[in-house]
Protein backbone atom coordinates (compact mmCIF):
# COMPACT_ATOMS: atom_id res chain seq x y z
CA UNK A 1 0.00 0.00 0.00
CA UNK A 2 1.22 3.45 -0.92
CA UNK A 3 1.98 5.91 1.85
CA UNK A 4 1.33 9.65 1.75
CA UNK A 5 3.50 12.22 0.06
CA UNK A 6 6.98 12.83 1.37
CA UNK A 7 7.43 15.88 3.55
CA UNK A 8 7.97 16.98 7.09
CA UNK A 9 5.95 19.20 9.41
CA UNK A 10 7.39 22.24 11.23
CA UNK A 11 8.88 20.01 13.92
CA UNK A 12 10.75 17.94 11.41
CA UNK A 13 8.53 14.89 11.78
CA UNK A 14 7.70 13.07 8.56
CA UNK A 15 4.14 14.25 7.77
CA UNK A 16 1.62 11.43 7.96
CA UNK A 17 -1.97 12.51 7.46
CA UNK A 18 -5.09 10.61 8.46
CA UNK A 19 -7.96 11.85 6.30
CA UNK A 20 -11.51 11.25 7.55
CA UNK A 21 -14.33 11.74 5.03
CA UNK A 22 -18.11 11.45 5.58
CA UNK A 23 -19.20 12.34 2.02
CA UNK A 24 -22.16 14.51 1.06
CA UNK A 25 -24.32 13.86 4.12
CA UNK A 26 -23.40 13.77 7.80
CA UNK A 27 -21.90 11.14 10.07
CA UNK A 28 -21.56 12.73 13.50
CA UNK A 29 -21.00 9.37 15.20
CA UNK A 30 -17.76 9.00 13.25
CA UNK A 31 -16.59 12.60 13.73
CA UNK A 32 -17.25 12.31 17.47
CA UNK A 33 -15.15 9.14 17.72
CA UNK A 34 -12.13 10.53 15.88
CA UNK A 35 -12.32 13.69 18.03
CA UNK A 36 -11.73 11.72 21.24
CA UNK A 37 -8.41 12.20 23.00
CA UNK A 38 -7.76 8.46 23.40
CA UNK A 39 -8.34 8.00 19.68
CA UNK A 40 -5.80 10.70 18.84
CA UNK A 41 -3.31 8.99 21.14
CA UNK A 42 -3.76 5.77 19.18
CA UNK A 43 -3.05 7.63 15.92
CA UNK A 44 0.07 9.24 17.42
CA UNK A 45 1.19 5.85 18.63
CA UNK A 46 0.89 4.56 15.07
CA UNK A 47 3.13 7.38 13.84
CA UNK A 48 0.50 9.68 12.33
CA UNK A 49 1.05 13.43 12.74
CA UNK A 50 -2.04 15.06 11.20
CA UNK A 51 -5.78 14.43 11.37
CA UNK A 52 -7.93 16.12 8.73
CA UNK A 53 -11.71 15.70 8.95
CA UNK A 54 -14.24 16.33 6.18
CA UNK A 55 -17.40 16.58 8.32
CA UNK A 56 -20.07 17.30 5.69
CA UNK A 57 -23.41 18.48 6.99
CA UNK A 58 -22.74 17.21 10.50
CA UNK A 59 -23.46 19.37 13.53
CA UNK A 60 -20.75 17.99 15.82
CA UNK A 61 -17.74 20.31 15.52
CA UNK A 62 -14.42 18.65 16.33
CA UNK A 63 -11.67 20.53 18.17
CA UNK A 64 -9.01 22.13 16.00
CA UNK A 65 -5.46 21.80 17.23
CA UNK A 66 -2.54 23.69 15.74
CA UNK A 67 -0.27 21.24 17.44
CA UNK A 68 2.94 21.36 19.34
CA UNK A 69 5.96 19.10 19.17
CA UNK A 70 4.82 15.56 19.76
CA UNK A 71 1.08 16.09 19.39
CA UNK A 72 -1.44 15.49 16.64
CA UNK A 73 -2.37 18.45 14.38
CA UNK A 74 -6.15 18.44 13.90
CA UNK A 75 -8.13 20.36 11.29
CA UNK A 76 -11.56 20.05 9.71
CA UNK A 77 -13.75 21.41 6.90
CA UNK A 78 -17.30 20.77 5.70
CA UNK A 79 -17.03 20.23 1.93
CA UNK A 80 -14.31 20.56 -0.67
CA UNK A 81 -14.16 20.21 -4.42
CA UNK A 82 -10.68 18.71 -4.09
CA UNK A 83 -11.38 15.57 -2.05
CA UNK A 84 -9.09 13.74 -4.49
CA UNK A 85 -6.14 15.92 -3.44
CA UNK A 86 -6.80 15.18 0.23
CA UNK A 87 -6.99 11.47 -0.51
CA UNK A 88 -3.77 11.62 -2.47
CA UNK A 89 -1.81 13.29 0.33
CA UNK A 90 -3.19 10.98 3.04
CA UNK A 91 -1.31 8.07 4.60
CA UNK A 92 -4.52 6.55 5.91
CA UNK A 93 -8.12 7.19 4.85
CA UNK A 94 -11.07 6.65 7.18
CA UNK A 95 -14.24 6.86 5.09
CA UNK A 96 -18.00 6.45 5.25
CA UNK A 97 -19.28 3.43 3.32
CA UNK A 98 -20.37 5.18 0.09
CA UNK A 99 -19.15 3.28 -2.96
CA UNK A 100 -17.86 6.42 -4.70
CA UNK A 101 -15.57 7.24 -1.81
CA UNK A 102 -14.46 3.62 -1.35
CA UNK A 103 -13.42 3.06 -4.96
CA UNK A 104 -11.80 6.46 -5.34
CA UNK A 105 -9.57 5.65 -2.36
CA UNK A 106 -8.84 2.09 -3.51
CA UNK A 107 -7.85 3.32 -6.98
CA UNK A 108 -5.29 5.61 -5.35
CA UNK A 109 -3.97 2.54 -3.49
CA UNK A 110 -4.40 4.20 -0.11
CA UNK A 111 -4.86 2.19 3.08
CA UNK A 112 -8.56 2.47 3.90
CA UNK A 113 -10.80 1.88 6.88
CA UNK A 114 -14.50 2.05 6.03
CA UNK A 115 -16.80 2.93 8.91
CA UNK A 116 -20.39 1.80 8.50
CA UNK A 117 -23.08 4.27 9.59
CA UNK A 118 -25.54 2.23 11.61
CA UNK A 119 -28.05 5.11 11.82
CA UNK A 120 -29.06 4.87 8.17
CA UNK A 121 -32.57 3.51 7.56
CA UNK A 122 -31.74 1.18 4.72
CA UNK A 123 -28.27 0.10 5.62
CA UNK A 124 -27.13 -1.90 2.63
CA UNK A 125 -23.80 -0.11 2.58
CA UNK A 126 -22.27 -2.55 5.06
CA UNK A 127 -22.52 -5.27 2.36
CA UNK A 128 -19.94 -3.69 0.08
CA UNK A 129 -17.53 -2.76 2.88
CA UNK A 130 -17.74 -6.24 4.41
CA UNK A 131 -17.24 -7.98 1.06
CA UNK A 132 -14.18 -5.86 0.25
CA UNK A 133 -12.85 -6.39 3.79
CA UNK A 134 -13.23 -10.14 3.33
CA UNK A 135 -11.17 -9.81 0.16
CA UNK A 136 -8.59 -7.88 2.21
CA UNK A 137 -8.79 -4.64 0.20
CA UNK A 138 -9.73 -2.58 3.25
CA UNK A 139 -10.70 -2.71 6.92
CA UNK A 140 -14.34 -2.44 7.89
CA UNK A 141 -15.36 -0.97 11.25
CA UNK A 142 -18.24 0.59 13.20
CA UNK A 143 -17.79 3.89 15.06
CA UNK A 144 -17.40 2.04 18.37
CA UNK A 145 -14.84 -0.46 17.02
CA UNK A 146 -12.72 1.98 14.97
CA UNK A 147 -10.37 2.49 17.90
CA UNK A 148 -9.60 -1.23 18.09
CA UNK A 149 -9.36 -1.61 14.30
CA UNK A 150 -6.61 1.00 14.16
CA UNK A 151 -4.68 -0.47 17.09
CA UNK A 152 -4.81 -3.96 15.55
CA UNK A 153 -4.42 -3.13 11.87
CA UNK A 154 -1.52 -4.32 9.77
CA UNK A 155 -1.45 -2.30 6.56
CA UNK A 156 1.03 -4.72 5.00
CA UNK A 157 -1.66 -7.38 4.88
CA UNK A 158 -3.99 -5.31 2.66
CA UNK A 159 -4.15 -6.33 -1.00
CA UNK A 160 -4.32 -3.78 -3.86
CA UNK A 161 -7.68 -3.55 -5.64
CA UNK A 162 -7.65 -4.02 -9.38
CA UNK A 163 -10.42 -1.87 -10.89
CA UNK A 164 -12.99 -3.65 -13.03
CA UNK A 165 -14.55 -2.32 -16.21
CA UNK A 166 -17.81 -2.27 -18.12
CA UNK A 167 -16.82 -4.12 -21.28
CA UNK A 168 -18.71 -7.34 -20.36
CA UNK A 169 -21.92 -5.30 -19.94
CA UNK A 170 -21.29 -3.34 -23.14
CA UNK A 171 -20.74 -6.62 -25.06
CA UNK A 172 -24.06 -8.10 -23.95
CA UNK A 173 -25.95 -4.85 -24.69
CA UNK A 174 -24.41 -4.59 -28.17
CA UNK A 175 -25.22 -8.21 -28.98
CA UNK A 176 -28.77 -7.78 -27.68
CA UNK A 177 -29.35 -4.74 -29.89
CA UNK A 178 -27.97 -6.46 -32.98
CA UNK A 179 -24.70 -4.54 -33.30
CA UNK A 180 -21.76 -6.45 -34.79
CA UNK A 181 -18.89 -7.43 -32.45
CA UNK A 182 -16.05 -4.93 -32.56
CA UNK B 1 -77.62 -5.27 -21.49
CA UNK B 2 -75.74 -6.31 -18.32
CA UNK B 3 -74.61 -9.46 -20.05
CA UNK B 4 -73.31 -7.37 -22.94
CA UNK B 5 -71.21 -5.24 -20.60
CA UNK B 6 -69.82 -8.31 -18.84
CA UNK B 7 -68.88 -9.93 -22.14
CA UNK B 8 -67.40 -6.67 -23.41
CA UNK B 9 -65.30 -6.17 -20.29
CA UNK B 10 -64.07 -9.76 -20.27
CA UNK B 11 -63.06 -9.52 -23.92
CA UNK B 12 -61.11 -6.31 -23.25
CA UNK B 13 -59.45 -7.77 -20.14
CA UNK B 14 -58.52 -10.96 -21.99
CA UNK B 15 -57.09 -9.03 -24.93
CA UNK B 16 -55.10 -6.84 -22.56
CA UNK B 17 -53.82 -9.90 -20.72
CA UNK B 18 -52.78 -11.54 -23.96
CA UNK B 19 -51.03 -8.33 -24.99
CA UNK B 20 -49.14 -8.12 -21.66
CA UNK B 21 -48.12 -11.78 -21.91
CA UNK B 22 -47.00 -11.23 -25.48
CA UNK B 23 -44.88 -8.22 -24.43
CA UNK B 24 -43.39 -10.22 -21.54
CA UNK B 25 -42.57 -13.00 -24.00
CA UNK B 26 -40.92 -10.61 -26.44
CA UNK B 27 -39.06 -8.67 -23.73
CA UNK B 28 -35.63 -9.98 -22.93
CA UNK B 29 -35.22 -11.36 -26.45
CA UNK B 30 -32.62 -9.76 -28.70
CA UNK B 31 -33.79 -7.13 -31.15
CA UNK B 32 -34.27 -8.85 -34.52
CA UNK B 33 -33.35 -5.82 -36.65
CA UNK B 34 -29.85 -6.76 -37.80
CA UNK B 35 -28.86 -3.44 -39.35
CA UNK B 36 -29.54 -0.79 -36.76
CA UNK B 37 -27.76 2.52 -37.01
CA UNK B 38 -28.41 4.05 -33.64
CA UNK B 39 -30.91 4.06 -30.81
CA UNK B 40 -32.20 7.07 -28.91
CA UNK B 41 -31.02 6.40 -25.39
CA UNK B 42 -32.25 7.50 -22.00
CA UNK B 43 -29.57 7.41 -19.30
CA UNK B 44 -30.96 7.49 -15.76
CA UNK B 45 -28.40 8.91 -13.35
CA UNK B 46 -28.33 8.38 -9.60
CA UNK B 47 -26.17 10.19 -7.14
CA UNK B 48 -22.51 9.71 -6.25
CA UNK B 49 -21.42 6.13 -6.75
CA UNK B 50 -24.33 5.33 -9.10
CA UNK B 51 -23.26 8.05 -11.52
CA UNK B 52 -19.63 6.97 -11.43
CA UNK B 53 -20.67 3.42 -12.41
CA UNK B 54 -22.94 4.69 -15.19
CA UNK B 55 -20.15 6.84 -16.62
CA UNK B 56 -17.90 3.76 -16.72
CA UNK B 57 -20.61 1.94 -18.67
CA UNK B 58 -21.07 4.83 -21.12
CA UNK B 59 -17.33 4.93 -21.74
CA UNK B 60 -17.49 1.27 -22.80
CA UNK B 61 -20.31 1.89 -25.30
CA UNK B 62 -19.94 3.33 -28.81
CA UNK B 63 -21.57 6.78 -28.63
CA UNK B 64 -22.60 6.69 -32.28
CA UNK B 65 -24.76 3.63 -31.63
CA UNK B 66 -26.51 5.25 -28.68
CA UNK B 67 -27.62 8.58 -30.01
CA UNK B 68 -29.27 10.97 -29.31
CA UNK B 69 -28.67 10.65 -25.57
CA UNK B 70 -31.01 11.98 -22.91
CA UNK B 71 -29.61 12.24 -19.40
CA UNK B 72 -32.04 12.35 -16.54
CA UNK B 73 -31.30 12.96 -12.86
CA UNK B 74 -33.24 13.78 -9.72
CA UNK B 75 -34.19 17.44 -9.30
CA UNK B 76 -32.40 17.46 -5.96
CA UNK B 77 -29.18 16.13 -7.47
CA UNK B 78 -26.99 18.92 -8.83
CA UNK B 79 -23.84 16.89 -9.31
CA UNK B 80 -24.88 14.10 -11.67
CA UNK B 81 -25.90 16.15 -14.71
CA UNK B 82 -22.74 18.19 -14.27
CA UNK B 83 -20.72 14.96 -14.41
CA UNK B 84 -22.66 13.85 -17.50
CA UNK B 85 -21.90 17.19 -19.15
CA UNK B 86 -18.19 16.92 -18.53
CA UNK B 87 -18.28 13.32 -19.83
CA UNK B 88 -20.02 14.48 -23.04
CA UNK B 89 -17.57 17.37 -23.42
CA UNK B 90 -14.58 15.08 -23.09
CA UNK B 91 -16.11 12.57 -25.54
CA UNK B 92 -16.72 15.34 -28.07
CA UNK B 93 -13.22 16.69 -27.59
CA UNK B 94 -11.73 13.23 -28.12
CA UNK B 95 -13.74 12.74 -31.30
CA UNK B 96 -12.80 16.26 -32.40
CA UNK B 97 -16.39 17.27 -33.01
CA UNK B 98 -18.83 19.73 -31.58
CA UNK B 99 -21.89 18.01 -30.14
CA UNK B 100 -25.02 19.06 -31.98
CA UNK B 101 -27.48 20.82 -29.68
CA UNK B 102 -30.11 18.08 -30.02
CA UNK B 103 -27.72 15.11 -29.86
CA UNK B 104 -27.44 15.31 -26.08
CA UNK B 105 -30.06 16.61 -23.67
CA UNK B 106 -30.14 16.94 -19.90
CA UNK B 107 -33.32 16.72 -17.84
CA UNK B 108 -34.32 16.68 -14.19
CA UNK B 109 -37.09 14.67 -12.59
CA UNK B 110 -38.89 14.69 -9.23
CA UNK B 111 -37.84 11.81 -7.07
CA UNK B 112 -40.33 9.28 -5.78
CA UNK B 113 -38.41 8.91 -2.53
CA UNK B 114 -35.49 10.77 -1.01
CA UNK B 115 -32.90 8.85 1.00
CA UNK B 116 -34.33 8.48 4.50
CA UNK B 117 -37.89 9.49 3.57
CA UNK B 118 -40.59 7.38 5.22
CA UNK B 119 -42.44 4.83 3.12
CA UNK B 120 -45.81 6.42 3.93
CA UNK B 121 -45.16 9.94 2.61
CA UNK B 122 -43.48 8.40 -0.38
CA UNK B 123 -46.89 7.27 -1.70
CA UNK B 124 -47.81 10.87 -2.54
CA UNK B 125 -44.38 11.86 -3.84
CA UNK B 126 -44.40 8.75 -6.00
CA UNK B 127 -47.62 9.90 -7.68
CA UNK B 128 -46.16 13.32 -8.48
CA UNK B 129 -43.00 11.69 -9.79
CA UNK B 130 -45.10 9.35 -11.95
CA UNK B 131 -46.97 12.18 -13.71
CA UNK B 132 -43.76 14.07 -14.30
CA UNK B 133 -42.09 10.92 -15.60
CA UNK B 134 -44.98 10.31 -18.02
CA UNK B 135 -44.62 13.80 -19.43
CA UNK B 136 -40.86 13.40 -19.91
CA UNK B 137 -41.23 9.94 -21.44
CA UNK B 138 -43.81 11.15 -23.96
CA UNK B 139 -41.31 13.78 -25.05
CA UNK B 140 -38.30 11.48 -25.29
CA UNK B 141 -39.80 8.08 -26.23
CA UNK B 142 -36.38 6.35 -25.92
CA UNK B 143 -35.50 3.09 -27.68
CA UNK B 144 -32.89 2.17 -25.09
CA UNK B 145 -32.96 2.83 -21.35
CA UNK B 146 -29.83 2.48 -19.25
CA UNK B 147 -30.25 2.53 -15.49
CA UNK B 148 -28.35 1.35 -12.45
CA UNK B 149 -30.25 1.75 -9.27
CA UNK B 150 -31.69 5.10 -8.34
CA UNK B 151 -35.41 5.02 -7.47
CA UNK B 152 -36.04 7.55 -10.23
CA UNK B 153 -35.69 4.76 -12.77
CA UNK B 154 -38.79 2.88 -11.57
CA UNK B 155 -41.50 5.25 -12.88
CA UNK B 156 -39.52 5.72 -16.11
CA UNK B 157 -39.14 1.99 -16.70
CA UNK B 158 -42.77 1.28 -15.77
CA UNK B 159 -43.92 3.87 -18.32
CA UNK B 160 -41.57 2.45 -20.94
CA UNK B 161 -43.17 -0.96 -20.33
CA UNK B 162 -46.63 0.63 -20.66
CA UNK B 163 -45.54 2.17 -23.97
CA UNK B 164 -44.62 -1.33 -25.18
CA UNK B 165 -48.07 -2.66 -24.27
CA UNK B 166 -49.94 0.24 -25.83
CA UNK B 167 -47.64 0.22 -28.84
CA UNK B 168 -46.34 3.77 -28.51
CA UNK B 169 -42.68 2.75 -28.50
CA UNK B 170 -40.63 -0.44 -28.22
CA UNK B 171 -37.67 0.00 -25.91
CA UNK B 172 -34.93 -2.18 -24.49
CA UNK B 173 -34.34 -1.68 -20.80
CA UNK B 174 -30.91 -2.50 -19.36
CA UNK B 175 -30.48 -2.49 -15.62
CA UNK B 176 -27.12 -2.78 -13.86
CA UNK B 177 -27.45 -3.40 -10.12
CA UNK B 178 -25.14 -1.14 -8.16
CA UNK B 179 -21.78 -2.49 -7.01
CA UNK B 180 -22.89 -1.68 -3.47
CA UNK B 181 -25.39 -4.56 -3.65
CA UNK B 182 -23.52 -7.71 -2.78
CA UNK B 183 -26.01 -9.99 -1.07
CA UNK B 184 -29.44 -8.47 -1.75
CA UNK B 185 -30.94 -6.52 -4.65
CA UNK B 186 -32.01 -2.92 -4.18
CA UNK B 187 -35.75 -2.25 -4.14
CA UNK B 188 -35.51 -0.83 -7.68
CA UNK B 189 -33.60 -3.87 -8.85
CA UNK B 190 -36.01 -6.27 -7.20
CA UNK B 191 -39.03 -4.60 -8.84
CA UNK B 192 -37.49 -4.59 -12.33
CA UNK B 193 -36.30 -8.19 -11.97
CA UNK B 194 -39.45 -9.69 -10.47
CA UNK B 195 -41.84 -7.91 -12.86
CA UNK B 196 -39.52 -8.74 -15.78
CA UNK B 197 -39.51 -5.10 -16.85
CA UNK B 198 -35.76 -5.08 -17.48
CA UNK B 199 -34.84 -6.81 -20.75
CA UNK B 200 -31.38 -7.53 -19.41
CA UNK B 201 -30.45 -7.46 -15.75
CA UNK B 202 -26.80 -7.25 -14.69
CA UNK B 203 -25.26 -7.92 -11.29
CA UNK B 204 -21.69 -7.23 -10.21
CA UNK B 205 -21.26 -9.98 -7.61
CA UNK B 206 -21.52 -13.75 -8.15
CA UNK B 207 -23.52 -14.20 -4.91
CA UNK B 208 -26.42 -12.26 -6.41
CA UNK B 209 -26.41 -14.20 -9.66
CA UNK B 210 -26.84 -17.42 -7.69
CA UNK B 211 -30.02 -16.04 -6.09
CA UNK B 212 -31.32 -14.36 -9.26
CA UNK B 213 -30.46 -16.77 -12.08
CA UNK B 214 -31.94 -14.67 -14.89
CA UNK B 215 -29.34 -11.97 -14.16
CA UNK B 216 -26.02 -11.71 -15.99
CA UNK B 217 -22.96 -11.65 -13.73
CA UNK B 218 -20.54 -9.17 -15.29
CA UNK B 219 -17.92 -8.49 -12.61
CA UNK B 220 -17.21 -5.12 -11.06
CA UNK B 221 -17.70 -1.93 -13.06
CA UNK B 222 -15.53 0.08 -10.72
Amino acid sequence: MREGEEGADQWGRPKKVVFVTVGTTSFDALVRVVDQQEFKQVLLGKGYTHLLIQMGRGTYIPAKWEGEAGSLVVDYFTFSSSIADHLRSASLVISHAGSGSIFETLKLRKPLIVVVNEDLMDNHQAELAEELAERKHLYCARPQTLHKTISDMNLESLLPYHPGDATPVAKIINRFLGFPED
Amino acid sequence: MALGIIIGVSVIVSLLLIRVLHILYRSGKPISDKSPKSYSTLVVLGSGGHTAEMINLLLALDQNRFSPRYYIAAATDNMSLQKARSLENSLAEKAGIKVAADAVQYMQIYRSREVGQSYITSVWTTLVALVHALWLMLRVRPQVILCNGPGTCIPLCAIAFLFKIVGIRWSSIFYVESIARVRRLSLSGLILYKLRIADRFFVQWPQLQRIYPRADYVGCLM
